[in-house]
C-alpha cells in the first residue's frame, strides 16, 4: 500500500534557513544541508526547500546549497520560489532537485506548467498554490494569491479549484494546497479546501499550512483526503519529530514508511 | 571512466544516479559514447518522465543497438524507472511506441480510480530470490513516480512486485540483466544497498 508521506519545509534565505529552528541537539540549524541530513535520518519521506531570496543575484546560493543536499541525501527534493522560466527549473533540476514547485509564474502564465511538463515530466512539475478564502462568500469559496513571498501577497481573483484542474490538465503532476488562512496558525490545515481539492484532481495532493500537531496531520489526510502533509514549524522548533508524527499516524492507521 | 557507466541520454534522474554510485564510492562514468558504455563492467540505465519520448531520444543517439548489445551479450546491466520500462516491447503511453523487446511484453496505464503519477514510498514484495535484494527485507518500502507500469509475458521474470491499483512487477530481470520501476536513488539508505547489490553481482570490487 502507498505510503502517506511526511514533508518538512525549510525556507532558504541567502544559503541559510531562516525561520526559527530550535532543536534540542547541538547540530547548527541553519545550514540548509545539515537540516535536510536531520529529518532524512528522522524518517522524513522528502524535502522541501523553498528559496525566499527576493533577488535573482542570489539564485547561484540556492543551486549551491540544493546540489550539496542532493550529493549527501538520497531521497526526494523539491525546490520552490521564484522560478520563472523553463531555464530556471532546468537548473535546480540538474543541481539535484527533484521537483521544481511554481506559483506566481504559473498564475501568470499558465503555459509554463505545460512547458515544463512536456521538457521534464509531469511528475517534475507541482503546483504550488497559495489560496485564501474569499470574506463572506456563500458557499465558501478560496481565490489564488500570488507574490505571497511579500507582505502576504495579492490576489489574483482566480478560483482555487478551477485553478488546480486547470493546472492538472496543463500538465502539473503534484499540487500543494497551501491555505493563507492557516499558515503559521498552529491551528490545522483548512480541511474543506483541502478536501474540494483532492476530490476534483487525479494528482497527489500536498497539504500545507496550518500544522500544529499531528492530529492535525492525520486531519488533513482522512478528511482532507490529502496524499501527503508537508510541515514547517512543529518538526523545526522540536514540538514533534518526524518518528513521533509517523507513530501517531501509524496507530491510527494510517500507512507511514518507517 | 571507472567499472561502471551511466547512459548519457539527458534522463532527469542522472545526476542523483551519479550522487549515489559516487556516495558508494565507485568510479562511474556519464557517457553517450558507445565504446565506453560496452567497454564497462556493469552499466546503469537511468530514466524518468515518458516512454516515448526516451525511444525518441535513444533512436536520436543512435543507443538503441548498444543496449540491444549490452542484453544480448548478457552483461550486466540496471535499468531503472523508464530504463525498465524501455526493455519492453512497446508501450501504451500516448498510443503505441514500439520499444527495445528485450523482456517480452507491454507498457500499461495503471489503472484509474487512484492517484496516478503513484508518488511515494511504496513496498516491494519479493517473489524471487535474486543477489539485488540480498540484505534487504522483504516489502521494505521504495520510492516510485510513475503513470505506466511494465507486464513481461513471461511471469518468470518476476523479482518483485508492488501493488497500486493493480499488482504490477516492480523488479524484473533475467541472467544479469535487471530493471527495477521504483527509484533506488531517492529511496534512502535501501536504495544504495540495492547499487551496492548490484555492483557486487556485476563482479566489481
Amino acid at each position: 500500500m502507498l505510503t502517506k508521506r511526511i514533508i518538512p519545509c525549510l525556507d532558504v534565505k541567502g544559503g541559510r534557513v531562516v525561520k526559527g529552528v530550535k532543536f534540542k541537539s547541538h547540530r547548527d540549524a541553519g545550514d540548509p544541508v545539515e537540516l535536510a541530513a536531520f529529518y532524512n535520518e528522522q524518517g522524513a519521506d522528502e524535502l522541501v526547500f523553498y528559496d525566499i531570496t527576493a533577488s535573482s543575484d542570489e539564485r547561484p546560493i540556492m543551486l549551491d546549497v540544493v546540489k550539496r543536499t542532493a550529493n549527501q541525501i538520497f531521497i526526494p527534493l523539491t525546490v520552490g520560489g521564484g522560478l520563472r522560466t523553463v531555464e530556471d527549473m532546468h537548473r535546480m533540476l540538474e543541481a539535484g532537485a527533484d521537483k521544481v514547485s511554481i506559483n506566481t509564474a504559473a498564475v501568470l502564465r499558465p503555459e509554463l506548467i505545460s512547458e515544463g511538463a512536456k521538457r521534464f515530466g509531469n511528475q517534475c512539475i507541482v503546483l504550488g498554490m497559495d489560496a485564501k478564502r474569499v470574506t463572506g462568500s456563500d458557499p465558501v469559496r478560496w481565490e489564488v494569491y500570488t507574490h505571497t513571498g511579500a507582505d502576504g501577497g495579492q490576489t489574483s481573483g482566480i478560483d482555487a479549484i478551477k485553478w488546480a484542474c486547470r493546472a492538472v490538465d496543463l500538465g502539473a503532476g503534484e499540487i500543494v494546497v497551501n491555505s493563507i488562512d492557516a499558515d503559521g496558525t498552529k491551528a490545522g490545515y483548512d480541511l474543506e479546501l483541502l478536501r474540494a481539492i483532492s476530490e476534483c484532481v487525479t494528482v497527489p495532493v500536498v497539504a500545507s499550512g496550518g500544522a500544529g500537531s499531528p492530529e492535525d496531520l492525520y486531519q488533513a489526510l482522512i478528511v482532507g483526503k490529502a496524499d501527503a502533509v508537508l510541515a514547517a514549524s512543529i518538526f523545526h522548533y522540536g514540538t514533534y519529530t518526524i518518528l513521533e508524527t509517523k507513530k501517531y499516524l501509524s496507530g491510527k492507521g494510517i500507512p507511514v514508511r518507517f | 571512466m571507472g567499472d561502471i557507466a551511466i547512459i548519457d541520454y539527458g534522463a532527469g534522474n542522472l545526476r542523483s544516479v551519479n550522487n549515489a554510485v559516487v556516495k558508494l564510492g565507485y568510479q562511474v562514468g556519464i557517457t553517450n559514447n558507445a565504446e565506453e558504455i560496452l567497454r564497462a563492467k556493469a552499466v546503469i540505465f537511468p530514466g524518468v518522465g515518458a516512454a516515448g519520448d526516451t525511444m525518441f531520444t535513444l533512436d536520436k543517439m543512435g543507443l538503441m543497438p548498444v543496449v540491444r548489445q549490452l542484453a544480448a551479450e548478457n552483461r550486466p546491466l540496471l535499468g531503472i524507472c523508464i530504463g525498465l520500462q524501455v526493455l519492453y516491447t512497446g508501450t501504451e503511453e500516448g498510443g503505441w511506441f514500439d520499444c527495445l523487446d528485450i523482456i517480452k511484453g507491454r507498457v500499461k496505464k495503471l489503472p484509474s480510480g487512484l492517484k496516478v503519477p503513484h508518488m511515494g514510498w511504496n513496498q516491494v514484495k519479493i517473489k524471487k530470490s535474486h543477489p539485488l535484494f540480498e540484505g534487504i527485507p522483504d516489502s521494505s518500502n521504495f520510492y516510485f513516480v510513475h503513470s505506466y507500469y511494465g507486464d513481461p509475458e513471461d511471469k518468470s521474470l518476476v523479482i518483485a512486485e508492488t501493488e497500486y491499483g493493480v499488482k504490477f512487477a516492480s523488479c524484473v530481470g533475467r541472467g544479469n540483466l535487471v530493471a527495477v520501476q521504483f527509484h533506488p536513488e531517492r529511496s534512502g539508505d535501501l536504495g544504495l544497498q540495492i547499487y551496492e547489490n548490484f555492483f557486487k553481482f556485476a563482479g566489481i570490487k
